[in-house]
């Protein structure tokens, strides 16, 4: 590859990154280093998996030949991203806005506690509502509109028409 | 080449209860497409649930015409606000939205859909050859061939894909670990169960391709901040002029055939395929300072090529049983659930299914064009449908169709945990895709890995002395050690001589 052909596709790549990654802060160190240190935990507990399911020899492979090899892999992995959490920069960093995140979440955690007892409609209007008029800052208006139009829809196309088993209310 | 299989291929397509599926499908995908947020990936993963109540060959014409739809919309969105609706349509972005701004994005929407038509029917036409000679060709592979190929399959998925490799293969890793949950196929032990009856069965693709994808992109892009969209509302002068097609037939034929290729490669797809075809229309023009200035062979070599290599991505899947790319990997879970598996037997075995939908091709090709000439303005009027509206009808579609699949409320709460694994994920740098095709490929990567020693007595040598085998394996440890050689070649070279 000839520098300027090289150059070329550099600026190309330079270019995407900029229409992909406006507003961006990325992560700092500790969260990497942490990331990675999970990394190789979650390896070395397949390694402990693996140990006592049998790893069988490699004539007579055992359940746990695989989860181990997938173990090793992980951990050497894990180590890897370890040695570079200084240079690592495409962990994005949590942000204000990332308590909505959780919030939705939570919207969807209340919707499969209760939907058993009392039916998918009361949550679901609840979830609409929540994210339209928390998250999305559409006015009362619309929110309203919106989230009884989808529920009545929903309930036609779920429980009227195809008559799939999901707990409804009415 | 036998042609009875490929005319009665025809007579499934021209069913009109397929037909109509084909037609919801590209226009699904042309909507996924325009609106920014979803990809396809995701769009099929939700509507997993709604393949069970179908027939095979429906189902996966319709999911199929999402995905290549999503390529033609993924250009509006490119061209009118600078705002690719695809990751394949982010250099579409340079001179097509250049374009817009001098008042010709008419001419930079027509001259994409036609490079895409060309683009996806010349791709059509070669996959008609290419898979049956693959596949042919493959009927001899054993479990140690399989291993080779589900390996490089996995590996080369995470080495190509954009941003980290070691996250990407790092994603994989998890993907292989969380395919061995449940039932061992050989011995019987339960493997990581944690004594969960919901778990002994292993995990269901459906909620970790829902969570992940679905889920997961929903909730990051509730984290971004909207822009404000301003759609322009009316689109003129879609057909080009004589001069622009002139001007771009050049970038419409090297785009089908470059996007063909890459494409097939396992990790390529539509992605790289856009990249690899705008560089290289730069490089050969004579005033490449035109590019991103509003060169009309910038719209035509992208869109061209990511819509042939959308198509051709169906040839490692239909002949060989391994997914090319995340999206790949969705289609091959929804063959599962239909009681498919794909690979080499499925040209012989299940000839309606094969060529109804590679010919299904044709026709949500020629719907596309004329969705992406004659109709475009309705597609920009979508635009005006806000991202927060969208949202929570999204979810809600993802959580009771995830209910759906088993009638179970555990379902949900899978994917509602993927979800939030995807999400994180995400923030962390790490590409959910690895992940889910790795899951669906771990499954035959264990098996095969395990025959395969029973059958070498133990020596791991054995696969090399194969020949097939030996030849993936020595590609493996090519792509395995590439980066490493070409940085210690680039280091070298900035050394100075003497």
């Amino acid at each position: 590859m000839t520098d300027a052909r090289r150059e070329s596709l550099h600026d190309l790549e330079n270019a995407i990154h900029q229409i992909e990654d406006e507003e961006r802060t990325p992560a700092g160190p500790t969260t990497n280093l942490v990331l990675a240190l999970a990394v190789v935990a979650l390896g070395l507990a397949a390694l402990a998996g693996a140990l006592s399911l049998g790893i069988g020899t490699p004539e007579r492979p055992g359940s746990g030949t695989w989860p181990l090899l997938i173990g090793i892999g992980l951990v050497g992995l894990g180590i890897a991203l370890a040695l570079r959490f200084r240079q690592d920069s495409d962990a994005e960093a949590f942000t204000r806005n990332s308590a909505v995140v959780a919030a939705g979440l939570g919207t969807m955690i209340v919707f499969v506690a209760v939907i058993e007892t009392i039916g998918f409609e009361l949550p679901s209007l609840a979830l609409m509502l929540v994210w339209l008029r928390f998250f999305g800052h559409e006015s009362w208006r619309s929110t309203a509109i919106v989230s009884v139009g989808a529920v009545v829809a929903f309930y036609l196309i779920f429980v009227a028409a195809l008559a799939v088993p999901i707990p409804h209310l009415f | 080449m036998d042609l009875a299989p490929v005319i009665d291929g025809f007579g499934v397509v021209l069913e009109p209860v397929n037909l109509l599926y084909c037609l919801i499908g590209v226009v699904i995908g042309m909507l996924v497409g325009v609106l920014p947020g979803l990809g396809p990936a995701a769009t099929i993963a939700i509507l997993l649930p709604i393949t069970f109540e179908i027939e095979a060959v429906s189902a996966v014409i319709m999911l199929a015409g999402i995905f290549y739809g999503a390529q033609y919309g993924g250009t509006i969105t490119s061209v009118l606000l600078r705002l690719p609706g695809e990751a394949s349509s982010v250099v579409t972005v340079f001179d097509g939205h250049a374009l817009a701004r001098q008042g010709r994005a008419g001419t930079a929407l027509g001259i994409a859909a036609i490079g895409s038509f060309v683009g996806g029917t010349v791709s059509v036409i070669a996959l008609s050859f290419l898979a049956p000679l693959v596949a042919s060709f493959a009927l001899d592979f054993g479990p140690p061939e399989y291993t080779a190929l589900a390996l490089l399959g996995i590996l080369l998925v995470s080495t190509i894909s954009s941003g980290s490799r070691l996250k990407a293969l790092i994603a994989a890793g998890l993907g292989l670990l969380l395919a061995v949950v449940g039932r061992d196929a050989f011995t019987g032990t339960e493997r990581f169960t944690f004594g969960s009856l919901d778990l002994a069965d292993g995990l269901d693709f459906v909620p970790i391709a829902m969570g992940l994808f679905g889920l997961g992109e929903i909730l990051h892009n509730l984290e971004q901040r909207h822009r404000a969209i301003h759609a322009p509302t009316e689109i003129h002068d879609v057909w080009p002029s004589r001069q622009d097609l002139k001007q771009s037939s050049g970038a419409i034929g090297r785009g089908s055939v470059l996007g063909f290729f890459l494409g097939i490669l396992p990790g390529g797809g539509a992605v790289m395929a856009s990249l690899a075809a705008y560089a290289v229309e730069k490089r050969r023009s004579q005033h490449p300072e035109r590019f991103g200035q509003g060169a009309v062979e910038g719209v035509a070599a992208p869109e061209t090529a990511n819509n042939a290599a959308a198509t051709s991505s169906f040839i490692p899947l239909l002949t060989l049983g391994i997914p090319a790319n995340a999206t790949m990997a969705v289609i091959f879970g929804a063959l599962l659930i239909q009681g498919i598996r794909p690979g080499p037997q499925l040209v012989e075995q299940n000839p309606e299914l094969f060529w109804g939908v590679v010919n299904s091709m044709y026709i949500g090709n020629v719907l596309l064009l004329i969705m992406s000439i004659p109709l475009v303005g309705l597609f920009v009027r979508i635009l005006r449908v806000r991202p927060a509206v969208l949202a929570p009808i999204t979810v809600l579609i993802t959580l009771i169709g995830a209910y759906t699949v088993n009638n179970s409320v555990f379902d949900i709460i899978l994917v509602i945990a993927f979800g939030a694994l995807g999400y994180l994920m995400k923030k962390a740098g790490f590409d959910p895709g690895p992940l889910v095709l790795a899951f669906v490929l771990g499954a035959l990567l264990e098996e095969s890995l395990r025959r395969s020693l029973l059958l070498f007595d133990g020596d791991p040598t054995g696969f090399l002395t194969r020949p097939i085998s030996g030849v993936l394996f020595l590609a493996l440890v090519i792509v395995a050690f590439l980066p490493a050689i070409r940085s210690l070649l680039s280091a070298r070279e900035k050394e100075p001589v003497g």
